[in-house]
């Protein structure tokens, strides 16, 4: 049944992602690329990770597209026209597919199978995160925090 | 596991069966399904989870779309809706029969595919939301890990929607409610999560039956374990409560489809059974944010007297579910429509301090003891909190006139 589901998923991921790259208006690109997220999202419920997908969701549906979108609708010009195909792009998307595959298909360790990997729960991600993954969380903390108060400072009131 | 429940429903105690009536049912509906394959009795329980929840959630949006407005009519000192059925009651049919057989208008202009999905979108968001909230012993619909998790993430998308709706419309109307919904909808969506956060760190779970589980007992004998009852937890409530009102557009935040200014906002294109399913999702979202409420703070379906634990659990949910939306009514006769720009400062400069006071309040409760020692630090840690910053914001400012910087 799993395999039905692989296949119905990408039938619907596929397509949605391929239209997130060649629409014509940036509007319906936005919301192909979301519909693509949830998909991606849907992946990894089926892999049991549902904590990842959660996050998929929540941050690329409820904020990047969101910010995708609200940034179309402040800069107000017709983007419909001028979105030629970008072939620089297409080479490097092609590139990367292609090397990512030579990889996996390369690898050793897809076929060992691991019947002792215990459940990913949020407790463990947690846990790993506040322990061996303690600097990593704390150097993402700082640089966010930078980039909001460089937002804020871009946006600030220039004292007269 | 169906075998040994049904044990327990042909030898129950008479309390237990009645609080266990609905899980009853559900294995008894189960048990035709004995011989089929494993996934069909997943698919069929949760079918039968799904047309439970349909079919409780959209009487209840009928019940409070009448009740609303009989008691905005009572505050009003009028009669409200008295004529469809005894007390007014068979309304919310008129009313269905009626938007369903109203024409569908779709602007010529508009962009047809975002305006027919926007409604569907924001119903199915606040409809899979429902889903994670226990709403009594054994009953919560879909039990998954992080649940907490899953409601926000589900109601994200919400602010999609509301974006196909408004710019899908192609009208600036449409457009300007759509842009005010989401500017308020974001900014609240932060003391909204944050004051969730105390909740889980004490608890240690995102899973809502465990937080409904951890609010168990009473303290001295008598007073319930809710959150509600320290003073982060208060704090939280209340800081919650005014942002759910905010997420869910209703009256004192009410700008997005302030009909003074901007029509009817996000929703001024659409007609008939569109629009029905817009103010269905609104109402539901309701349902799920007080339903959120009340298992986080005031105990999930937990009794608040030992005494009447003998009252089945989800009789408690609702009473809790209905008390709360009265407030949101009462609110909504009350209260006059607060400025677009009050409603950001207020987020910014008040909500979120406040609700990061919460979580740190929460540690100092948690590292005090979780005693009545831990109560007054915390509530010390919340009053310096408080005061800070009602001076800082300067709520007593004299009135000037005022300044444009843009328009002179």
């Amino acid at each position: 049944m799993s395999s039905a589901a692989v296949v119905i998923i990408a039938i619907l991921t596929l397509p949605a992602a391929l239209a997130a790259a060649t629409l014509q208006k940036l509007m319906h690109a936005t919301l192909s690329f979301a519909v693509a997220v949830v998909g991606v999202a849907a992946f990894f419920f089926l892999l049991g990770a549902e904590f990842v997908g959660l996050v998929l969701v929540f941050v690329y549906i409820g904020a990047v597209a969101v910010l995708i979108v609200f940034t179309i609708l402040l800069t107000r010009r017709d983007v419909g026209k001028d979105r030629a195909a970008n072939w620089g792009g297409a080479f490097l998307a092609v590139a990367v597919f292609g090397g990512l595959t030579w990889a996996i298909l390369k690898t050793q360790s897809v076929a060992v199978v691991a019947p002792h990997i215990r459940a990913v729960t949020v407790k463990r991600i947690g846990e790993a995160l506040m322990t061996n993954y303690v600097w990593p969380l704390q150097c993402v903390g700082l640089l966010l925090t930078a980039a909001l108060i460089g937002a804020l400072v871009l946006v600030m009131e220039e004292k007269r | 596991m169906i075998n040994q429940s049904i044990d327990g429903f042909l030898h129950p105690n008479v309390s237990k069966s009645v609080d266990q009536i609905f899980v009853y049912a559900k294995l008894w509906l189960l048990t035709w399904l004995t011989a089929a394959p494993g996934w069909v009795i997943q698919i069929a329980s949760s079918l039968i989870n799904i047309f439970a929840l349909l079919g409780v959630f959209l009487t209840l949006f009928a019940l409070m779309s009448v009740l609303e407005r009989k008691i905005l009519g009572r505050i009003q000192n009028r009669y409200g809706p008295n004529r469809v059925g005894p007390f007014g009651l068979l309304q919310p049919v008129a009313d269905g029969i009626k938007m369903l057989i109203k024409e569908d208008i779709v602007p010529a202009r508009a962009d047809k595919l975002l305006h027919f999905l926007a409604p569907i979108l924001i119903a199915a968001a606040a409809i899979l939301a429902l889903g994670v909230i226990p709403y009594g012993r054994n009953m919560t619909p879909f039990t998954i890990d992080g649940g907490i998790l899953f409601f926000f993430a589900v109601g994200s998308t919400t602010e999609l929607a509301v974006f196909m709706a408004g710019w899908g419309s192609n009208n600036k109307f449409s457009m300007l409610g759509a842009m005010r919904a989401i500017a308020q909808m974001i900014s609240y969506e932060l003391p909204l999560i944050i004051t969730v956060l105390p909740v889980v760190m004490v608890v240690g779970s995102l899973t809502p039956d465990r937080i409904v589980a951890a609010q168990a007992g009473y303290t001295f004998g008598f007073v319930p374990r809710w959150f509600v009852f320290t003073p982060w937890g208060a704090t939280a409530f209340i800081l919650f409560f005014v942002s759910g009102l905010v997420e869910s557009n209703r009256t004192p935040f009410d700008v997005p489809e302030g009909e003074s200014e901007i029509v009817a906002g996000h929703m001024t294109e659409y007609s008939g059974f569109k629009y029905a399913t817009f103010f269905m999702a609104e109402y539901i979202g309701m349902f799920a944010i007080t339903g959120l409420a009340a298992t986080l703070f005031l105990g999930g379906w937990h009794s608040p007297v030992s005494v009447l634990e003998f009252i089945p659990s989800y009789i408690w949910f609702f009473a809790k579910l209905s008390a709360l939306l009265f407030v949101y009514i009462w609110l909504r006769g009350t209260l006059p429509r607060t400025r677009v720009d009050q409603i950001m400062n207020f987020a910014w400069k008040f909500m979120l301090p406040m609700s990061f006071t919460c979580v740190i309040a929460a540690a100092v409760w948690h590292y005090a003891g979780r005693g009545l020692r831990g109560w007054l630090w915390s509530l010390l840690v919340i009053a310096i909190v408080y005061t800070a910053l009602s001076m800082l914001l300067d709520t007593q400012r004299k009135f000037a006139p005022r300044v444009y910087r843009f328009a002179e």
